[in-house]
């Protein structure tokens, strides 16, 4: 195991998983404020078929043109869940449920089309579905590193921005705030950490890497920037770590582990967060019992007992 | 002579197939208080947002000092409905203030002390000093109410527009926001205010708007503010009662 944590390739990747998992809680942060959690599974289901049909063109497993195609098809998946939302009496989430189950299927038939193809077997396409980080070779790891870099720099560089825009946009549109603008940037950073995750956690467990380590953060703290850097400091910590544990077995996909171990935090939030986490609830309401019943009694025994 | 701050011209909106607002003409002086009473659904809200580019236009123009509303947007404040915003939103009522300044402060840049400091006197003017640092969402109502004025006060404008800001609030806090809109009238800013209370009216505002789709009537409170101009803008199912001098409107629908 140690010598496994040793081995440079296996922290090269892991550290691509960490800076992704920091990127991919700031964004979480972002789209959890925006109410908008389905809609990064909808995307992330929506790139597959971008990354297969890249794959089919170039023919070969290059991760910065498999993610231009990943990206293309997940913003096709946003423009139509968009689409049949404005023109249509389709509500948004049945449009994102429809979207996402349709450009997946279309991905796995795709795949099934790759696969047969002459090397197409061992391109590791079937990576893109549950993850593989040990998949990565150094040119993905650098991609994905510098990728993930620029998300991370426009979510910092933005704070107050962001939390105008997702707190009161018409009014961050009076003070001229370009909504639309935002709306884009918004968009471009959520699309960019979806596609340069699916390699190492898949397009199914995507998704569970904005939300989780968001939602977790929200127990703890008030304050939006700190809520932020939380949920990155999650979310970097579990790809670190769910990457190591994955890869202490050999074949084992990376994805799952990285949620799991989010999961855990999640869960160690849920009871024990300092906001509104179940158990810090139940004693601060046990502790007001008791306070406001001793009050009670410090009345009643003033009062001479009677009403006793 | 007082000069117009705000000329509307023609406007009209609509949501999908309903139009809400048809022709719309009025102009604004400065240094004046202006009540934008109509019943629920009158247009209302619509008529703010639209003037303010939040709601696109059928048709029609609106300047601002002669100007669109892009070239006057730093001078114009708005406060919204209390129920747009989302209360659960991580942040502290100061912080909320010192929103008002960001348009001062430019963009990708982090607020001074100094700008924390005159979002603290903003909420000191609404007797918020010792909630500053309380979540927005433990904040009742009012005091929510109040947070939304002093960021519209940090903002320092010349020309506000107030959706409701006395609605649901109890009578000091109604009080306290009514010196100040007195203030700005006296240091010579312009209001519009969309008021509810009819009885109010004529002691809080020096002009009226009567809107329901289109404007009613127009002009200074003692001219305009007439039972008749009353019972057209809320329509038939609207019935006058004058009790003494207190104005009282019953609906007569079920
Ligand atoms: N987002 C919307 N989509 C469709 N119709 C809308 C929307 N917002 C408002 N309307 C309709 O437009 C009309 C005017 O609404 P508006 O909110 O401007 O009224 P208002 O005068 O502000 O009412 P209130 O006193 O209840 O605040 C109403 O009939 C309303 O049903
Ligand atoms: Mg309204």
């Amino acid at each position: 195991m140690l010598s496994n944590l040793l081995h440079i390739n296996t922290l090269w990747v892991m550290a691509s998983t960490m800076i992704l998992g920091i990127a991919a809680g700031g964004i979480g942060c972002l789209a959890y404020w925006k109410r908008q959690n389905l809609m990064s599974d909808a995307l992330s289901h929506a790139a597959l078929p971008g990354v297969v049909v890249a794959f089919l063109i170039i023919q070969e497993k290059n991760l910065l043109l498999l993610v231009i195609g990943a990206a293309l098809s997940a913003l096709l998946g946003a423009f139509f869940i968009q689409w049949f939302t404005s023109a249509s009496r389709i509500t948004e989430d049945t449009a994102m449920g429809m979207t996402l189950s349709v450009f997946y299927g279309v991905g796995v038939m795709l795949l099934a089309i790759a696969n047969r193809s002459p090397g197409g077997n061992q391109s590791g396409l079937n990576n893109f579905i549950y993850g593989q980080a040990a998949a990565m070779v150094r040119s993905d790891v650098i991609t994905m590193v510098v990728l993930a870099a620029i998300v991370i720099f426009i979510i910092f560089i933005a704070f107050k921005e962001w939390k105008l825009f997702l707190f009161d946009p018409d009014f961050a549109k009076g003070i001229g705030l370009s909504i639309r603008g935002m709306n884009v940037l918004y968009t471009i950073v959520l699309v960019t950490t979806i596609v340069i995750g699916i390699q190492a956690v898949g397009v199914i467990l995507m998704a569970a890497m904005l939300i989780i380590p968001a939602v977790s953060a929200r127990y703890w703290t008030h304050s939006f920037k700190m809520m932020i850097l939380l949920s990155s400091v999650i979310g970097g910590l579990s790809g670190a770590f769910g990457t190591w544990v994955s890869s202490t077995g050999s074949g084992l996909p990376t994805g799952p582990f990285i949620v799991l171990t989010s999961a855990a935090v999640f869960t160690i939030s849920l009871f024990f967060g300092k906001e509104h986490g179940i158990v810090i609830r139940y004693i601060q309401f046990k502790m007001q019992q008791r306070s406001s019943r001793l009050d009670h009694q410090q009345v009643m025994t003033g009062k001479g007992g009677r009403s006793q | 002579m007082l000069s117009s701050v705000i000329h509307v011209d023609d406007l009209s909106a609509s949501y999908q197939k309903n139009k809400v607002l048809n022709d719309v003409s009025f102009e604004v002086k400065k240094g004046t208080i202006t009540a934008i009473v109509g019943p629920n659904g009158a247009g209302k809200s619509t008529l703010i947002k639209t003037m303010l580019g939040l709601h696109p236009k059928l048709t029609g123009n609106v300047s601002f000092w002669g100007n669109s509303f892009k070239a006057a947007k730093k001078k114009i404040g708005y406060v919204p409905q209390r129920g747009s915003v989302d209360w659960d939103f991580p942040t502290d009522a100061l912080d909320v203030v010192t929103m008002g300044l960001y348009g001062k402060i430019g963009w990708f840049r982090i607020p001074s002390k100094k700008d924390k400091e005159k979002a603290m006197n903003a909420l000191k003017k609404m007797g918020m000093e010792s909630y500053a640092h309380r979540q927005i969402s433990q904040l009742s109502g009012g005091q929510q109410q109040r947070v939304f004025l002093a960021r519209a006060l940090a903002q320092d404008a010349e020309l506000y527009f107030m959706d409701e800001p006395l609605a649901g609030v109890d009578a000091s806090t109604e009080k306290a926001i009514m010196t100040i809109l007195k203030e700005l009238k006296s240091n010579g800013k312009t209001v519009l205010v969309v008021h509810h209370d009819l009885q109010t009216v004529p002691e809080y505002f020096d002009h009226v708007l009567f809107l329901n789709k289109t404007v009613y009537a127009h002009g200074e409170t003692e001219e305009v503010f007439t039972k008749d101009n009353i019972a057209t803008t809320y329509g038939g199912d609207m019935q006058w009662v004058g009790k003494g001098d207190q104005y009282v409107i019953q609906s007569t629908s079920h």
